[in-house]
């Protein structure tokens, strides 16, 4: 598991905390965690966290956040849990599942 | 290529389902997956249960249950009533359950992805637990959970790929679909075998069926097997598969009728013959059953009694009414009662449920009372055909069955009997006998196989002191019973006193006779000996003379020295 944290950390209540699971080097994943980094950049500056969770190495991982396809784009907080799958290549519908832009 | 045939044929992995191993030949083919195709509440779910825990259980294969339906909190509290601790099998390590949660509304797509989460997931319970057999129960929910269903159908090609190659031997259920065989048309990805179950319902009774549509690479059973799920499980009835093999013993049984065993050969029926009793109402069809089951009980052998008609209390209280108690065999547990009304389920959940019955309670006498009752329960050929396999199964575990049959009147007899009657060894035939008057009732052996059996109607009766069969009596018009017969017993008593009579007063004539000829003899006797004696004196008086005439002659001829004479006279 690779941790990465955004520059300069806000209030813990303002933070988003995004979790990507992949599973290896993959395309898919390497694209999803691009894609993921440049929305957050443009959209949450300053505000965002993002975990990558590899399934290959801990697959126990997988149960707990009901994974099932790769990637998986978790929004932990804030509140609710919301889901995206794909490589987040349609940044609009991105946006949309992060509560980011009303849809 | 040096592989033995036998190497490379198909391998096969034991269900633990009662019944399924037999008409799968084996099982389910072992490191392929199998789908399972029903309606909602067909049993798919409790099939593939079971095959696990029974794997788990008896044939240390642990399991892995994928539930994308159930929680595993809701799946052990359901299985919890049928005796297995899911829990328990989870803690030992023989059992794994996943639950995969997919809601629709919860998921964004965007862009491509592929299923590697589900394939570490279970590749990750399957290795913890050494897992040989999986269960996905519905995987149809991911067609629903996701939209892009042409990712789906690749990534569902390549987890029954990869199960494959993982080497388990899976079930993958599938609801039933409406043009296709599933609804999402699971069947192209799963083809090795097919099994359907189905839960129909005729008549507003229900009936599960399960039938083999394919299975590669080796043979199975086409039919259209019945099976019942209950407390200890599935069971699957591969009746029709059982052959004519039963052999026939020549051990034989009373009917507890000595009258009755009289008139079949003289030593009663066959042991693991069926017996039919037919009669219409009122003949005495259950007391005779009865009969034969308490003298049974009496030899300390298991009876087993299906009433559908009344309850075991009133079997029971009727029956000590003429004097047989069953209460006692009961009590002593030589005799069980299983009381269901015919309508209560399907006429193969009886089938099922009477053969688990046998089967688990191996009795040497079976009643089924009465049989006619079922016809309620089915359509008729059903309910011969199940009679077939209840008969069929019965004689392979040589067990005596008796089957009473309620019968509307002797026209409609014979027409309805055809059918069943030939499946029966012994068929004995009640009925009432009407005239001058009143009704009586007569019995009489309509066939017996293999023995040589009386061909009389016989009249018995019902009393407290059991079942009697009387002697026939033969009228001038026909055989005569009730009171007619007694007054031809009457009749009879005193021509015979009338005969006998005539007897003795013959015998004292002879006597006077014989004493008269006798007086006779001795007087003629008698009166030959008086004559006897009166010749016998003759007789002497003439040879007396004879002499003296003699000895005159002489003396007249020496005339000359008679003095001489006189002389040796003297000296003498």
């Amino acid at each position: 598991m690779s941790t990465q944290l955004s520059g300069q950390e806000q209030d813990s209540r303002d933070v988003w905390i995004l979790r990507l699971y992949v599973a290896g080097q993959t395309p898919k994943s390497v694209a999803a965690f691009g894609n993921l980094k440049r929305i957050c950049e443009e959209h949450l500056a300053g505000q965002y966290r993002i975990e990558v969770i590899d399934l290959l190495v801990s697959p126990q991982l997988a149960e707990g956040d009901q994974i099932i396809a790769v990637p998986t784009l978790v929004r932990q907080l804030p509140e609710p849990v919301k889901k995206i799958i794909g490589d987040l290549s349609n940044t609009e519908r991105v946006l949309v599942g992060l509560d980011i832009r009303p849809a | 290529m040096t592989e033995r045939l036998e190497e490379i044929a198909l391998q096969k992995t034991p269900s633990g389902i009662e019944g399924l191993d037999g008409i799968t030949f084996g099982g389910l083919p072992t490191g392929r997956p199998t789908l399972v195709v029903g309606n909602a509440g067909s049993g798919k779910t409790m099939m593939a249960m079971e095959f696990l825990v029974r794997g788990a259980t008896e044939y240390e294969e642990p399991g892995v249950f994928v539930a994308f339906e159930e929680t595993p909190k809701d799946l052990a509290r359901n299985f919890a009533s049928r005796g297995w601790n899911l829990q328990q099998l989870q803690d030992e390590g023989k059992l794994a359950i996943d639950y995969i949660y997919i809601e629709r509304s919860e998921i964004e797509e965007t862009g491509e992805y592929d299923l590697e989460g589900l394939f570490i997931r279970l590749g990750h319970s399957i290795d913890k637990i050494g897992a040989k057999r999986v269960v996905l129960d519905t995987i149809e929910v991911l067609f629903s959970g996701l939209s892009n269903q042409a990712i789906l159908r690749a990534e569902l090609r390549r987890l029954f790929r990869w199960l494959k190659e993982k080497g388990v031997t899976a079930i993958v259920t599938g609801e039933r679909g409406d043009t296709s065989l599933t609804r999402y048309g699971l069947e192209e990805y799963v083809a090795d075998c097919v099994i359907m179950l189905d839960h129909r319902v005729v008549n507003q009774i229900g009936t599960r069926r399960m039938r083999i549509l394919k299975y590669r690479g080796s043979h199975h059973g086409t039919n259209e097997y019945p099976f019942v799920i209950e407390d200890t499980g599935m069971t699957i009835m591969p009746i029709t598969s059982i052959g004519l093999i039963h052999t026939a013993g020549t051990e034989r049984v009373s009917s507890g009728i000595p009258a009755l065993d009289e008139m079949l050969g003289g030593k009663g029926f066959y042991r693991g013959s069926s017996i039919l009793i037919s009669g219409t109402a009122g003949t005495g069809k259950t007391s005779i059953a009865a009969a034969v089951v308490s003298s049974a009980c009496g030899r300390g052998e298991n009876c087993l009694y299906f009433a559908f008609e009344e309850s075991p209390s009133q079997i029971m209280r009727n029956m000590r009414s003429i004097g047989i108690d069953l209460a006692k065999c009961a009590k002593k547990g030589t005799l069980t009662f299983h009381a269901n009304r015919p309508t209560q389920f399907g006429l193969e959940t009886h089938l099922a449920n009477m053969l688990k019955l046998i089967r688990d309670g191996k009795p040497a006498i079976v009643v089924v009372d009465p049989i006619s009752n079922l016809i309620s329960a089915g359509q008729e050929s059903e309910v011969k055909a199940m009679l077939a396999r209840l008969v069929d199964f019965m004689k392979g575990h040589a067990v005596t069955a008796i089957f009473t049959n309620l019968v509307g009147g002797e026209i409609y007899e014979a027409e309805r009997e055809a059918g069943i009657s030939s499946l029966m060894d012994t068929w004995i035939s009640v009925r009432n006998m009407e005239s001058n008057g009143e009704r009586t009732r007569g019995m009489y052996v309509l066939k017996s196989r293999g023995m040589a059996h009386s061909n009389q109607v016989r009249e018995f009766v019902l009393s407290d002191k059991g079942i009697q069969l009387l002697d026939v009596y033969v009228g001038p018009g026909g055989i005569v019973t009730g009171t007619a017969r007694k007054m031809q017993e009457a009749n009879d008593r005193e021509l015979a006193l009338a005969r006998k009579q005539e007897m003795e007063s013959r015998r004292r004539e002879i006597d006077r006779k014989r004493a008269l000829l006798q007086a006779r003899i001795e007087a003629m006797q008698a009166e030959f000996e008086a004559e006897e004696e009166i010749a016998k004196r003759a007789i002497a008086q003439e040879e007396a003379r004879d002499v003296t005439a003699t000895v005159e002659r002489i003396q007249m001829a020496g005339g000359k020295q008679p003095d001489r004479e006189k002389e040796a006279r003297h000296r003498i």
